[in-house]
């Protein structure tokens, strides 16, 4: 097979088709989601594998874990903060005896060019004590994740590739190797690797901590934890990893001398190479992408006669993306010389789409609680975060997947009122409705308003795991009034009508529910393309 | 050979599509090419970067980096400004001098334009008229790469054939719409 041109994710989903994937599960989360769209595509035209999203990350995590059950490969695929709504069955399922080969794939958003934080997943993966497998480039990523599947069924465990959203979102030619056939159906033998019980629990434990030291060997031993040593250069060592390594690599041209290099794309740690490398040199130079993983373990707390240059010192800046300007400082390198210099220029924030129904939910809800003294609006993740910013500036929270809901609660529970909550359909089914079960069960005076506009529109228009049509009964069906499950029509013209339902429900001391319904302006226009091309 | 381009605009302009032409091109003319973007919430509306990296030996970066860039080409005029120290002592701008107007403190027009004007290698095309000729609107992103094409390290020959394939489940006419606007640019 010929060069193909593909984004980092995309290079991901092929390989894991080459490797013979059976399964494939997600949520979508930017940077993730071409992974899982890429996979969409090809079950769609070749009926080969089983690609669904989720409900949420740890239902899709689960999935996967019952495809391995079964013998068959799975893929997980999320962006990072999903990982922690994944942790549970994550963490535990390193104790189990992996059947079929599963890779979960996290893409980590350093820079949060488009999400709430930039948690590194390697932390995640010392943590569980899962292997992690880390490209720097789109051919890595085609590369690597056929060896993380190889090394989840030799090891039989789950393994992590981490990626970040500069990979996940760049394009380059990759060379696609050999195919392989999925496997047989053939479920797991011995059932007492299946099941923590303290008992078996304690067990695998035990045969993990052993599993681990032959991990750690494996890490010594491959190439993708490369040592270069310059025997004649000893002042200063350099440890890359992830981007780091491109960024570094663009730069140590103009270096006087060539410092040695280990550059580690695969973990736990090659500790042997580490200390190789050190004794080597006066100075150890990190240039990781992300937090400062590698160098925490290198500094510890003693005293050591080893100088170290990265993020803890601040020599690396310790927020935000690597790039090839920022890593010249801790090599010795001056600023380049450019043509221009950025003067101050009014930003662009991205924004709410013109006749996003969003807007119209928005004015509705702004304009219903002006008559009273106080009041709290909490939101959640999607487009309609936006409604944070001038004109709206409509909601007073934005924390996690799922968070309006239970914010809403606590603070009606402490006496705010009207406490509204905001939040979108396909966030909604991911892990609001937890809260509304809770919220029920209280009795609690708060009003939940759900926009649905019938597709996940921020990642780029997923369908939603329960279509629109049946959400009404969903919440009736949790044990809401079904007196005080409303739904609006969130257009310009039925604002005042909009309002006084909204003030209706606002006023009522217990849960209630509206469904703000129209669907995705750019969703309209996607599906009145699709129909005229089928004419 | 090395050759940076920094593509700028804004969401929905379709920069990712101009991207995508060239890369191609740069392809098919045996190049090796590294192209990052932006998915996700900075798409609407909002500011929009994409690097492109194009060279006969390998690209280790993603990212171009300061002072490097040999070219910015934007769809819209005050966003070149965001991104000029990333040209390089004789880097060149290739800019649309239509404005998207969708902030409130978008500054006075000609005080944009002359800034550009201080650049000793820039060209301000007037994108939307020339697309308009061309027969629409929406080809202003393809004039553009024309006005760009005899600074690009790709044929112009070789650019036409990855218009024709980016275009090709559209139709003929969408396919010669966005060549003429091509050729218009390129006579800028």
């Amino acid at each position: 097979m010929s060069g193909k041109v593909l984004l980092g994710d995309e290079a991901i989903a092929l390989g894991a088709i080459h490797a013979g994937l059976s399964n494939a599960y997600g949520y979508p989360g930017t940077p993730s989601s071409e992974i899982m769209e890429y996979l969409l595509g090809y079950s769609k035209k070749t009926g080969n594998i089983h690609a669904a999203w989720c409900s949420n990350e740890k239902t899709a995590y689960e999935d996967a874990l019952g495809a391995s059950l079964a013998g068959k490969r799975s893929i997980v695929t999320m962006k990072h903060v999903g990982l922690n709504v994944a942790a549970d069955p994550f963490v535990n399922s390193a104790l189990l005896k992996i059947n079929g080969g599963l890779v979960l794939v996290v893409a980590d958003d350093p820079g949060m060019h488009s999400s709430q934080d930039e948690q590194d997943s390697r932390f995640y993966a010392d943590f569980a004590k899962i292997p992690c497998f880390e490209p720097v480039n789109q051919q890595e990523a085609y590369d690597m994740t056929k060896e993380a599947f190889d090394f989840s069924e030799k090891y039989n465990v789950p393994v992590m590739i981490r990626i970040v959203t500069r990979l996940a979102h760049s394009r380059a030619v990759v060379n696609p190797g050999d195919e392989r056939a999925q496997n047989e159906k053939k479920k797991a033998e011995d059932k007492t690797k299946w099941m923590l019980l303290p008992a078996y629990a304690r067990k695998q434990w035990i045969n993990l901590l052993k599993k681990y030291e032959k991990f750690a060997e494996y890490s010594e031993k491959t190439d993708l934890n490369p040592l270069f040593i310059n025997p004649d250069y000893k002042k200063t060592g350099v440890i890359t990893s992830g981007l780091g390594k491109n960024y570094y690599v663009e730069n140590a041209d103009e270096l006087d001398e060539k410092p040695s290099h280990l550059h580690v794309g695969m973990y736990p740690l090659p500790v042997d190479k580490i200390r190789k490398l050190a004794e080597h040199v006066d100075k150890l130079v990190l240039i990781e992408e992300g937090f400062p993983f590698i160098e925490s373990k290198i500094r510890g707390i003693l005293p050591q006669n080893i100088e170290i240059a990265g993020k803890l010192d601040e020599k690396v800046p310790p927020t935000g993306e690597l790039n090839p300007d920022n890593v010249r400082p801790v090599l010795g390198l001056k600023e380049r010389e450019t043509l221009g210099s950025v003067e101050e220029i009014p930003g662009r924030p991205p924004q709410l789409c013109n006749g996003c129904p969003h807007i119209d939910s928005y004015e509705a809800i702004t304009k219903a609680l002006e008559i009273y003294d106080e009041s709290v609006v909490t939101s959640d993740i999607g487009c309609y975060a936006l409604g944070a910013l001038p004109p709206y500036s409509a909601i007073e929270t934005i924390i996690c997947m799922g968070a309006s809901v239970g914010a809403a609660k606590g603070a009606a529970e402490s006496g705010l009122k009207p406490a509204v909550g905001v939040i979108g359909d396909s966030t909604f089914f991911h892990s609001g409705i937890n809260s509304l079960v809770d919220a029920v069960a209280a009795n609690t005076p708060m009003t939940l308003v759900i926009l649905d506009n019938w597709i996940v529109a921020m990642t780029g228009g997923q369908e939603t795991i329960v279509p629109s049509s049946r959400i009404e009964g969903v919440i009736k069906g949790l044990g809401v009034d079904p007196d005080h499950i409303r739904t609006i029509v969130p257009i310009k013209k039925n604002l005042e009508e909009n309002v006084k339902i909204l003030r209706e429900e606002f006023d009522y001391q217990g849960i209630s529910v509206i469904l703000s319904v129209r669907e995705c302006i750019e969703e309209t226009k996607r599906r009145l393309k699709r129909e005229k091309n089928r004419k | 050979m090395k050759y940076d381009i920094i593509l700028a605009g804004v969401g929905g302009q379709g920069v990712l599509s101009l991207a995508a032409i060239i890369a191609t091109g740069a392809m098919k003319d045996g190049l090796n090419v590294r192209q990052s973007e932006v998915h996700g919430m900075a798409q609407r509306g909002g500011a929009v970067l994409s690097h492109m990296r194009i060279s006969d030996k390998e690209i280790a970066s993603d990212l171009v980096a300061k002072g490097t860039a040999s070219l910015i080409i934007s769809m819209e005029p005050l966003e070149v400004g965001r991104y000029v120290d990333y040209l390089s002592p004789d880097g060149g701008i290739v800019t649309a001098s239509e404005p998207v107007v969708n902030i409130p403190n978008y500054p006075e027009l000609d005080a944009v334009y002359e800034k550009l004007r201080k650049y000793p290698d820039v060209k301000i095309v007037d994108s939307a008229s020339l697309a308009k000729e061309a027969g629409s609107s929406r080809a202003t992103n393809m004039v553009i790469i024309g006005a760009a094409s005899e600074k690009l390290p790709v044929k112009g020959e070789t650019l036409k054939e990855a218009i024709s394939d980016l275009f090709a489940s559209k139709g003929k006419d969408i396919v010669d719409i966005n060549i003429r606007a091509f050729e218009l640019g390129r006579k800028e």
